[in-house]
């Protein structure tokens, strides 16, 4: 089924939240939020989180390279090692790589994921980041904030704020995972 | 002589079993009575007439049997008594239908000389259960060098002469063994094995013991020695009785001898007619004895051979080990399984395949074994010792280890649904078991 | 997918989706011994016990590193070998163990079956590091991801492995392996140390090194055990090395990119030449390196909650 940019038809089982358009829109701002709070992209990096993480800071890479010219260094980190909730799973998840082919010292790491939750997700990524090098400082860039933090972490950057029950799903599908670009709350 | 329990023959009351169908091969066969007296078989018969007040078995529905011979036991008194004592064997005996049983002399010290063979004969006269018949040593200390004092060992009491647990390897020695028995009419049982070819192995070697890693004990082992005893039997004209033998190749060799007329007779033992190395895999050391178990065209041999009269005898090889012992690893853990609780039912089970007929079965637990050694045992004949078993041929039940008569509980059994108990077991005319008493 | 198995005793019953998630789960662990801090938080509070009933430096080494850098807290039990029964001590020990708590329990033991029956008798993972001539599976599973390393694919890849294969749990787990991802093997030796039956096990048995190593992509050498001489399997050392030995002119017999392997310690001059085993085809060291990732691997997938 192919859609317009900006068109996006709702399903019976998705609510839809926020269509390509809404998406493209918000990324083009906070690639802008990065350079004006950094005041450009020196010692600037960006790192996403597997998975959905990894092509939003792609896309910003991207945005920001048609802005300022300069492509900032990217990095994909994978938080499975560094996960709280590892001793109690009786089956270990699937490791997928971590690659992060630059020195992390002294730079002011983005890290990008696609939904922010209890925030035990960037727990593990600050820790995962802490592993590979010494940062000078992190700071966070997420599309959706839908709230029910349990840890005390706060977005940077934000796409969108999305108040949530806890019970709902909330899931930001890509086109680079085949999908139409969208994010929704998926219905029980 | 035989030890029959406390109190002489002339004490004991008669007892008449009646209606079961008796199997006394070559002698009786059907519905009868069986009339003891005085620790004898004073008639077999239909309706015999009873003396008054005479006790009475009813065996309607059961078998009634000469109680079985077996020619190969380890009772390890002296010296291993925690893995059983000539009690408790002898209580496992009754319990499987073994009114007589042949114990080997790889105790420790070794019954290579009088004194424990008296021993051996004591303890049993205290059990009052089985016979207890002891096999003496053919050699010193069983080390294959020097001849043992067989003469005295005869003269004691032993029924033949055996290394057993040990082949004696050194062929001159053997020779010379036969040709020595040969002066007190002596059988001569050997464990065949070369030690050199087994050497290390503790398994049948062959496709599971490559997968398995384990060090095989090649079917030439037992082969070689067949071979090497038939030859001498027939140089000596000794009487050769081969123990154990679990291989095609040796089921072969003794069809062929017996044919040109050497006095050989041969057993088998009810695991070797039942299962195959697989049993081995997981490891499991109750499927670890000696000879060791072999495949399926060796198990069809055997069978054959049974069938067929090439072998002549049924007998447990009974080898009780403590728990511990058999929770070693494979290779450190010793050889062997117990066997007088579940043979009959393992042999009933070749009658229902049709391999044996169920005079043929009984034959083979009773009245072969005895040749095999010249024993007056293992029939009803009148006058023979009161040794009777009655025996439900059908009946299912749950081999269950923690209820076994002996102290060791090393079979690999456990578990498995067979026909055939033992009801009552009668020995030189006394009631030495029955079936629901919880007496060990 | 995960490894739903309570213990690794044998790569026997393994399927090949199953090889396949430790050989990538182990890239992941290569990046992390690649990284200037080589710890992850992954095992930590996990208690890992090396129990090694038979020496080994270079495999106990391996597993210790490969716990300590997932976080995990290490114990190494040596017993003593000549301990008076090693049965009793097999099951006692590991009773000992359980009670402290241990979550995995590595194992190496002179003995067939020993882990396996270690794994019966208690409620820790148990990863067979060796269980006498029987298997030796994180050895194969470093073997096969060596392999992979190195750009060679298992579907149809002509694999020798050269040397006592009665004797070696190394060459058993190889065989498994190899044959599941379809791999051509062949055992190349002496008649003497090629066990019963084997060839049904799926495997091409030549007694001439020349002719089996022709065209191979792999070469993997055994460990010949000197001590074995004087049993009847072999003359002499001088006439196995003749025979059986790696020299530069046999590797030529092979495929021109073939990879030489060996499992280690290796006997410089007797199953392989000093030359070949310094060679840029020799892998012999990235085999080490790989170890400690795939063994970091296997220790991951296996400290899932009981």
């Amino acid at each position: 089924m192919t859609m317009k940019q900006g068109v996006a038809k709702e399903r019976a089982d998705e609510k839809l939240v926020m269509d390509a358009g809404d998406i493209a829109r918000a990324l083009t701002r906070i690639a802008h939020e990065i350079l004006e709070h950094n005041k450009g992209v020196e010692n600037l990096a960006l790192v996403g989180i597997r998975t959905g993480g990894v092509h939003l800071a792609h896309r910003l890479v991207k945005r920001i390279q048609s802005i300022e010219g300069v492509h900032v260094p990217i990095g994909e980190l994978d938080i499975t090692l560094y996960r709280d909730d590892l001793a109690l799973r009786k089956n270990q998840p699937v490791l997928r790589k971590t690659s992060v082919p630059f020195d992390l010292t002294d730079k002011v790491v983005v890290l990008v994921d696609d939904v922010l939750f209890t925030g035990r997700t960037i727990r593990a990524a600050m820790d995962g980041l802490m592993d590979l090098g010494r940062p000078g400082e992190i700071q966070l860039a997420v599309l959706v904030d839908r709230g029910h933090r349990q840890l005390p972490i706060k977005a940077t950057y934000i796409g969108k704020n999305l108040p949530t029950s806890r019970e709902e799903k909330v899931q930001v599908l890509l086109e680079e995972e085949g999908e139409d670009d969208r994010v929704v709350i998926a219905k029980p | 002589m035989t030890a029959y329990g406390k109190g002489d023959s002339s004490s004991v009351k008669p007892i008449l079993i009646k209606g079961g169908q008796v199997i006394d091969p070559g002698r009786f066969v059907g519905i009868g009575d069986v009339l003891i007296d005085q620790g004898k078989i004073a008639a077999v018969g239909a309706n015999l007439p009873a003396p008054a007040g005479c006790p009475t078995i009813q065996a309607m529905g059961s078998l009634v049997l000469p109680g079985f011979v077996d020619l190969h036991v380890h009772f390890r008194e002296p010296g291993f008594e925690y893995k059983e004592t000539i009690q408790s064997g002898s209580a496992a005996a009754v319990a499987g239908g073994f009114t007589t049983v042949c114990c080997m002399p790889n105790t420790n010290p070794i019954n290579d000389n009088q004194a424990v063979t008296e021993f051996i004969l004591e303890r049993a006269r205290v059990a009052g259960l089985a016979n207890v018949l002891p096999v003496g040593a053919i050699t010193k200390g069983s080390e294959g060098k020097e001849l043992a004092e067989i003469g005295d060992l005869r003269r004691s009491g032993c029924v033949a002469i055996s290394d057993d647990g040990r082949p004696v390897m050194n062929s001159l020695v053997m020779r010379r063994a036969m040709e020595y028995a040969r002066a007190f009419d002596l059988t001569v049982v050997d464990h065949c094995e070369d030690l050199h070819l087994a050497e290390g192995g503790c398994m049948n070697e062959g496709l599971i013991s490559t997968e398995l890693g384990l060090p095989g004990i090649p079917a030439a082992a037992e082969d070689v020695m067949v071979a090497r005893n038939l030859s001498l039997s027939e140089l000596t004209g000794a009487r050769l009785h081969l123990a154990h033998i679990s291989t095609a190749g040796s089921v072969r060799m003794v069809r062929e001898a017996k044919a040109r007329g050497i006095r050989v007779t041969a057993e088998a033992c009810p695991h070797h007619f039942t299962l195959t190395e697989e049993v081995v895999r997981g490891y499991n050391t109750h499927a670890k004895m000696n000879p060791p178990l072999r495949t399926w065209d060796d198990v069809h041999a055997i069978k054959e051979g049974l069938r067929d009269g090439t072998i002549d005898v049924i007998a447990t090889d009974h080898a009780p080990h403590a728990t511990q012992e058999k929770q070693q690893d494979f290779t450190e853990a010793p050889f062997g399984i117990v066997g007088l609780e579940t043979a009959l039912a393992l042999t009933l089970g070749l009658v229902e395949e049709g391999v044996l007929s169920l005079e043929q079965a009984v034959t083979k637990l009773t009245s072969a074994p005895a040749v095999a050694f010249g024993l007056k045992k293992g029939t009803l004949a009148v006058g023979a010792d009161a040794d009777v078993a009655i025996v439900d041929q059908h009946t299912q039940w749950e081999v269950d280890p923690s209820k076994f008569r002996s102290k060791s509980r090393n079979t690999p059994f456990a578990g498995w649904k067979i026909k055939g108990q033992v009801k009552t077991t009668i020995v030189g005319g006394r009631v030495v078991f029955e079936a629901g008493s919880s007496e060990r | 997918m995960s490894l739903k198995r309570k213990d690794l005793l044998s790569l026997a019953p393994l399927s090949v989706d199953e090889i396949k998630l430790v050989l990538d789960t182990a890239d992941s662990f290569k990046e992390v011994t690649g990284r200037e801090i080589k710890k992850v938080p992954a095992l930590r509070g996990k208690t890992v016990v090396n129990l090694f009933f038979e020496p080994s430096t270079r495999t106990r080494t391996s597993f210790e590193l490969a716990a300590k850098r997932l976080s995990a807290d290490v114990i190494n039990f040596s017993p003593s070998s000549s301990s008076v029964v090693k049965g009793e001590t097999l099951l006692d020990t590991a009773r000992n163990i359980e009670a402290m708590q241990a979550d995995i329990i590595v194992l190496r033991h002179s003995s067939a079956g020993a882990a396996e029956t270690l794994a019966r008798g208690v409620k820790s993972s148990v990863i067979n590091a060796g269980d006498g001539w029987h298997e030796h599976p994180t050895q194969a599973l470093l073997d096969l991801y060596t392999i992979r390393e190195r750009g060679l694919g298992f579907e149809g890849l002509r694999v020798a492995i050269v040397g006592d294969v009665s004797h070696s749990r190394v060459a058993r787990s190889n065989i498994y392996a190899l044959t599941k991802l379809g791999a051509e093997v062949r055992l190349v030796g002496p008649p003497t140390m090629m066990p019963w039956g084997v060839e049904r096990l799926g495997v091409k048995v030549y007694s001439n090194m020349d002719e089996g190593l022709c065209g191979v992509n792999v070469i993997m050498m055994l460990r010949l055990q000197l001590e074995r001489q004087g049993r009847a399997l072999f003359p002499t050392i001088r006439e196995y090395a003749r025979l059986y030995g790696l020299t530069a002119e046999r590797v030529k017999l092979a495929d021109s990119g073939a990879i030489v392997m060996h499992p280690g310690p290796i006997n410089r001059g007797v199953e392989i030449a000093p030359d070949v085993a310094d060679s840029l085809s020799s892998v012999i060291l990235d085999q080490v390196a790989n170890g400690v990732a795939v063994r970091m691997g296997i220790l991951y997938l296996m400290s899932g909650a009981g």
